[in-house]
């Protein structure tokens, strides 16, 4: 995975190389630089993109929004006469769609990554591998396609709601598009347990099901949060299947059956058509803002999470 | 960080553009006979003017349109700062715009009345309702809307589970979202929070179809007889409905159209005037039909 530590590469160098001439270096030192600029161009993207969303967000957010009223109403109206800017029903939107999700890919997810990874044939395992690869590959407008045509109809017979894109809709959709994630980090996570640890639960009586619960799930623990967390990430930030699954109607959900809009949906159906630089884009903006904050609350804790538990294996 | 860079030129550019649109809105007098003709404006008519640009540099080689949406409002402000030739619009200039622009170029706006737009309201194939009033579909879209559910129009439709009227509508920045807004709720009401809406015109037709609860609007030319069903609109309750047509949408009695303009700053010349005459003409009316627009009557008024 992760490239050789710089020591060892610099080692390295001369020894190939045969003689230790300044000019043989030259290309050694040349390449090592560029891939140090490859390292940081990521910190760079970062802070460049972070930098400029804020710059278009922050005229509004400092003078003119109102953060009481953009917390707590659920009035989202940016081009009325009088135009109000409340995202609770989008926050909520958000949420709802991204809890569901969620309760249906975690189980999934690790039952797949389980049986892939502990139960499976060589033969089974690779075929498993692959597909669920394809299904990542698949672009998010699909995802929202197959929402909006074929699970929009089917949760209507199903469900005899008076339509079908709704938070269940949103929500199938949006696990089937992080089962991937969590299928593929978790069995990473569940291979690099040492087989030494599963010989010995064998050694010790232990059954296939008390392997995987009593021994693998808390070797490969921080493996595994890192994999669902990063389902949640792809759960929150996915925007173009989510506009066309969730019905985008703003309102606060009082059953899995109602419709929602989402924090991502809104940038992409507004941001295009408003005029540069007035409030409704700025307040986009500011969405965009709130995005990056819960995305880094969410990395920050999974960091902490995973860092607390190394250090208590450790220690 | 070049992807910053970037996105701040952009920004920055785009910003520029407006202040200067604001600021100075004088003509920079141009030679009209030269190759690019700038049209700017209504999202409405980018699809149209887009399909006027292929149509029109096609039989003429040495003109070339740019074509860029953007908003009537835009298209306007652009039009005076002496940015574009042609400002795309689906509303009328206002007052004030035509009097500033008189104020800061000495010029007057030039109207083209270019052809009409038709929203039609469309429902699921099956559902059985013939005729809807303009009221009755403010009182489905509008904040504090009395009517959500098909028994409140007098409608029995029992494919539509539980009921509901599933209102659809279009994202809040689209011209036809505000149009709808002032034709149907009048300037004053604003729509009802809650209301499902969709990101492009043939969406609002394709949801439809496939959610027998719903109600939507979208222009005539998205209609599909094999996917749903076209109401016919009635100014008042009791009076009778009208579907849209050309007919209909030309001779006032179906309520729910606009016209479509197009203006220069001063009488046109050169390559412009050859332009606006060819979208008058019948193969630029073509176009405009061929879009899902009204075109003007056979013999069009003289402007």
């Amino acid at each position: 995975m992760s490239a050789l530590p710089p020591k060892v590469a610099r080692a390295g160098g001369p020894v190939l190389g045969g003689g230790r001439s300044p000019l043989r270096e030259l290309p050694e030192r040349l390449i090592e630089m560029l891939i140090r600029l490859c390292g940081w161009s990521a910190i760079f993207f970062v802070f460049g993109i972070f930098f400029f969303v804020f710059r278009e967000g922050a005229p509004f957010l400092f003078h003119g929004l109102d953060l009481r009223e953009f917390f707590t109403s659920t009035n989202w109206n940016p081009v009325s006469d009088t135009p109000h800017y409340g995202i609770l029903g989008l926050l909520v939107g958000t949420l709802s769609v991204t809890v569901l999700a969620m309760l249906i890919a975690v189980p999934l997810g690790l039952g797949a990554a389980i049986y892939v990874s502990e139960f499976s044939t060589p033969k089974v395992r690779e075929f498993l591998k692959i597909a669920v690869e394809m299904l990542a590959a698949i672009p998010s407008i699909v995802w929202g396609f197959i929402a909006y045509m074929m699970l929009n109809p089917l949760i209507i017979a199903a469900t005899g709601a008076p339509i079908g894109l709704n938070i269940l809709n949103a929500g199938i959709i949006l696990a089937l598009m992080s089962v991937p994630v969590i299928v593929s980090v978790s069995e990473d996570a569940l291979k690099a347990v040492p087989d030494s640890y599963r010989e010995a639960a064998v050694a010790l009586g232990a059954g296939r099901w008390e392997i995987v619960y009593r021994v693998l799930f808390p070797a490969a623990k921080s493996g595994l949060l890192a994999a669902v967390l990063l389902g949640v990430g792809r759960a929150i930030g996915e925007t173009m299947a989510v506009l066309m699954a969730t019905g985008h109607a703003n309102q606060i959900p009082t059953s899995i059956l109602d419709r929602v809009q989402t924090l991502t949906a809104t940038i992409a159906a507004e941001l295009g058509e408003t005029v540069q630089g007035d409030d409704h884009y700025r307040v986009l903006f500011v969405i965009g803002i709130l995005l990056f904050a819960i995305a880094f609350a969410v990395n920050l804790t999974a960091d902490l999470i995973v860092k607390g538990i190394r250090g208590k294996q450790n220690g | 960080m070049v992807l910053g860079r970037l996105l701040l030129a952009v920004g920055l550019s785009g910003l520029a553009v407006l202040l200067s649109s604001v600021v100075a809105c004088s003509h920079n007098s141009r030679d009209d006979s030269v190759g690019t003709i700038k049209v700017t404006g209504s999202d409405t008519m980018v699809n149209l003017a887009n399909a006027w640009r292929e149509a029109f540099e096609a039989g003429h080689p040495d003109i070339s349109l740019q074509v860029k949406g953007g908003g009537s409002g835009v298209g306007i402000a652009a039009l005076c700062s002496g940015k574009i030739d042609i400002a795309t619009a689906s509303r009328p200039m206002k007052p004030t715009e035509i009097e500033t622009a008189k104020a800061k170029t000495g010029k007057e706006p030039k109207e083209f009345v270019v052809g009409r737009d038709a929203l039609a309201i469309y429902v699921h194939k099956q559902n059985p309702i013939e005729s809807i009033s303009l009221g009755e579909l403010a009182e489905i879209y509008g904040e504090n809307g009395k009517m959500s559910a098909w028994k409140d129009l007098d409608i029995d439709f029992p494919a539509c589970s539980g009921g509901e009227i599933i209102p659809i509508g279009r994202q809040n920045s689209s011209g036809t979202y505000a149009y709808f807004k002032e034709a149907v709720l009048g300037v004053k009401r604003d729509y009802r929070q809650g209301l499902t809406s969709q990101s492009g015109s043939s969406d609002v037709v394709a949801l439809v179809s496939k959610t027998p609860c719903a109600i939507g609007y979208s222009g005539m030319g998205y209609y599909k007889a094999d996917l749903v069903k076209m109401v016919k609109v009635a100014k008042q309750k009791g009076e009778p409905g009208f579907a849209p047509s050309v007919e209909s949408a030309l001779d006032g009695s179906y309520p729910i159209s606009r016209p479509l303009y197009l203006y220069t700053l001063g009488e046109p010349s050169g390559a412009i005037q050859e332009f606006i005459q060819w979208v008058r003409s019948e193969e630029g009316q073509k176009t405009v039909e061929e879009q899902g627009y009204v075109p003007l009557p056979k013999e069009p008024a003289a402007k």
